[in-house]
């Protein structure tokens, strides 16, 4: 049997669903959109598989997260609902409980934080409310795991023996019920024909649901008369028929509520909430905390924790390669298989398990920021400075984590709730200029600008930020035109992060950054090294100018004149740069074999290299999380161009323009 | 009056809810409905957005859509 979690954001549903499925879960997508798909087997059950949905409000075709929670109840159809309900807010989340019951599927209502509710002098009469809405309620505890496997139970027993939910009659007698009705009566065929509940198609179509009327396919007489019943009613109860849509639901929930729900005096949870929020969001103090927890998560991942994990095992592997180095030697292996081992595959998976630790602590602390809920907080505080790039305040901490890795950040765009959003911040994240980036800037700058140092690096930081604005306000002309996602947010109460969450959460992102990095960072390093080792007649080079590579370079050169770097070993460097951008450093060092950088640069030109490195391309772990976080190659592939392309005209606006003072 | 005026920690009913497509939707699903009690309990540190408590829960939605919502005394 298939059983779908559905509930509305911040109700305990991962919670419940790891409690359910223990490390049994594996993470897909649904098809066609970026949403993950959690699927896991039920523990104890034999057969059961339950299906985490994403968090919604609602069931209207506006998000993708709707979208997908729709096609799958109608699609797939499920053995059964189980619908995590947040006792503490019952109203709102009874909302989408009464569009779920009109799904025509099993249903069970897990009525989650029941001792929050009761610790607080509440109470809610579970039998009478499960009576009012015509199907079982199970009382849990998801954080405290109590109640879970009554849940399971239920819902067991329940699929099996094919109970659909009672009640689907949410209005009393009056203009809203007959309209529902009749248009209930015109489409039943149409709605059978295109296997939907007719329920569930009459309110959506009342509510103006493009998808469904497209799938109703209706006959002009047909929609004629539903629209006249709907204007009928629009004049009977003076709402037009969204607001009466809604009205009703809430009506019939307000009355369900005053049957069954005690409700608590002001409850301790949000009497804490709103002190720690005179704190977190005060006038004063709201955006200096964000400062200094931003910047205590930047100390912690790229100094401390994060550090000393990399430090560790890049010794680990070190010493593995020091070993097989030593080894292979004395074998008297082959040189060039030798060096394969060496400098190929240590190399490479050298090159992929040094981002490991960074995005295991970064996650670690941005789990923590989400499962508290201060990142609604910070979208609160932030929203305004982001919304005049056109994206919500909730951007902000993707973008915030691109000065670190471009790696993490870009994962970290899952959570933002709108598709839109996601993508520009996606395209924006690479202009905050990442920490790899930083031993170029010092080599340049202690070379070229040996008294203003921390000038240059501050500046390059100010410039990349600059760019990414324009680039913002362009494509919100352009690409991203049109009206920007409606910023209406839950600020829920501040709970303790669950430890296993956080855990899940980790071990998520690891798994899937080496799932799908591995693959791509591996080939790339060793087709570097192939490429370094071997000249156009295959034989081992001896010198590195003569290298394939250098050949590469050479034919790109040219292309890079205009902007003050003709020259084949800095193309050359920038090449291996896309693999690890500290790479430059190293390239350049090699292939310049001792001389000094003033050789190959002058003031000029090394300004307008900065630049370049600041913008060109990201390196191809952050190109392999962009291809998986947009769901597409060629996007992906057009990231890498544009970015080079944006890097190239303004590296070459800088270099002219200085030509004029230089 | 709109939503938008109503001074922190003053409550009112909401009479209208404005504006169109997916916003108003939005707004509506989250209780923002006639006859529903608001109380305006914070503005962020920039002025905008607002924080409103509603339904026993506390939502966040921008000082210009607030501007689509009619309130009056109660």
């Amino acid at each position: 049997m298939i059983f779908a979690l559905a509930g509305n954001q911040n109700s305990g549903k991962t919670t419940l669903f790891n409690h359910m499925t223990g490390s049994n879960q594996h993470v897909g997508n649904f098809p066609g959109v970026t949403v993950d798909q959690k699927v896991g087997t039920v523990i104890g059950q034999k057969d059961c598989e339950v299906v985490d949905l994403p968090g919604i409000y609602s069931l209207r075709p506006y998000s993708d997260e709707e979208i997908v929670t729709r096609n799958f109840l109608l699609n797939e159809r499920p053995d059964g609902i189980i619908n995590i309900v947040d006792a503490t807010n019952i109203e709102r989340n009874l909302y989408l409980t009464l569009q779920l019951l009109t799904m025509q599927i099993p249903t069970v209502l897990a009525l989650n934080m029941m001792d929050e509710v009761r610790a607080n002098g509440g109470t809610i009469d579970t039998k009478k409310l499960s009576e009012q809405l015509g199907v079982p309620v199970v009382p849990i505890s998801a954080i405290k795991n109590e109640g879970v496997q009554e849940l399971v139970r239920v819902m067991v027993e329940t699929a099996r023996r094919r109970e659909l939910p009672k009640v689907h009659d949410f209005c009393p007698a009056g203009p809203v019920h007959r309209c529902i009705h009749s248009v209930c009566h015109i489409i039943e065929d149409h709605a059978q024909s295109s296997r939907m509940p007719a329920r569930f198609a009459a309110t959506k179509f009342i509510e103006g649901d493009p998808i469904v009327s497209e799938l109703l396919d209706l006959h002009r007489n047909d929609l004629d008369a539903i629209e006249h019943t709907i204007v009928q009613m629009e004049q009977d109860c003076g709402l037009d028929r969204n607001a009466a849509m809604a009205d009703m639901r809430y009506n019939f929930i307000e009355g369900v509520c005053r049957e069954c729900v005690v409700k608590a005096h002001e409850s301790r949870e949000h009497k804490r909430s709103v002190a720690i929020d005179r704190i977190l969001t005060g006038k004063y103090t709201a955006l200096p905390v964000f400062a200094l927890i931003m910047l205590s998560i930047f100390f912690l991942t790229f100094n401390v924790i994060g550090k000393f994990l990399s430090d560790l095992l890049a010794m680990g592997i070190d010493g593995l390669a020091m070993a097989a180095d030593r080894a292979l030697t004395a074998y008297g292996l082959n040189p060039v298989v030798h060096s394969l081992i060496i400098d190929g595959v240590f190399a490479g998976v050298g090159g992929v398990l040094s981002f490991l630790p960074i995005i295991v602590t970064l996650f670690f602390f941005l789990s923590i920021l989400e499962d508290t809920g201060y990142m609604a907080r910070i979208a609160f505080v932030m929203d305004k400075l982001l919304r005049r790039i056109g994206l919500s305040g909730r951007s902000v901490v993707p973008m915030l984590i691109g000065f670190g890795c471009t790696v993490p950040a870009v994962m970290a765009t899952r959570t933002l709730s709108a598709d839109r959003d996601r993508r520009l911040t996606i395209l924006l994240t690479p202009f905050m200029s990442c920490s790899a980036k930083i031993p170029i800037y010092a080599l340049f700058a202690a070379a070229f600008f040996a008294r203003g140092q921390a000038f240059v690096m501050i500046g390059l930081y100010l410039f990349g930020i600059l760019i990414g604005i324009v680039c913002a306000k362009l494509l919100n002309r352009t690409a991203f035109r049109g009206k920007p996602v409606p910023f209406v947010m839950e600020l829920p109460n501040y709970r303790f992060p669950s430890l296993r969450s956080v855990l899940q959460l980790m071990w998520e992102k690891a798994k899937d950054f080496l799932q799908r990095a591995f693959t791509v960072i591996f080939v790339a390093t060793l087709l570097i090294w192939f490429l370094q080792t071997f000249d156009a007649k295959l034989n081992v080079v001896t010198d590195s100018a003569k290298s394939l590579l250098a050949m590469i370079g050479t034919a790109i050169a040219p292309a890079l004149k205009p902007v003050g770097f003709g020259d084949w070993r800095i193309a050359t460097a920038l090449i291996t740069g896309f693999i690890a951008k500290e790479s430059v450093v190293s390239t350049l060092q090699i292939l310049l074999g001792g001389a000094a950088l003033s050789s190959l640069f002058t003031v000029r030109s090394c300004l307008s290299f900065l630049v370049f490195t600041l913008l060109y391309t990201p390196c191809v772990a952050a190109v392999s999380a962009v291809r998986r976080e947009l769901g597409s190659g060629l996007r992906a592939l057009g990231v890498v161009i544009a970015q080079t392309a944006v890097a190239w005209i303004v590296a070459f606006a800088v270099y002219q323009l200085l030509g004029i003072w230089l | 009056m709109t939503l938008d005026r109503l001074s922190v920690g003053n409550t009112a009913v909401i009479t209208r809810v404005g504006g169109e497509g997916a916003l108003r939707c939005r707004l509506l699903d989250m209780g923002l409905i006639p006859k529903t009690r608001v109380c305006v309990t914070k503005v962020a540190p920039l002025g905008d957005p607002i924080e409103l408590r509603l339904r026993d829960y506390s939502l966040s939605i921008r000082l210009e859509d607030a501007r689509q919502i009619e309130v009056s005394d109660i």
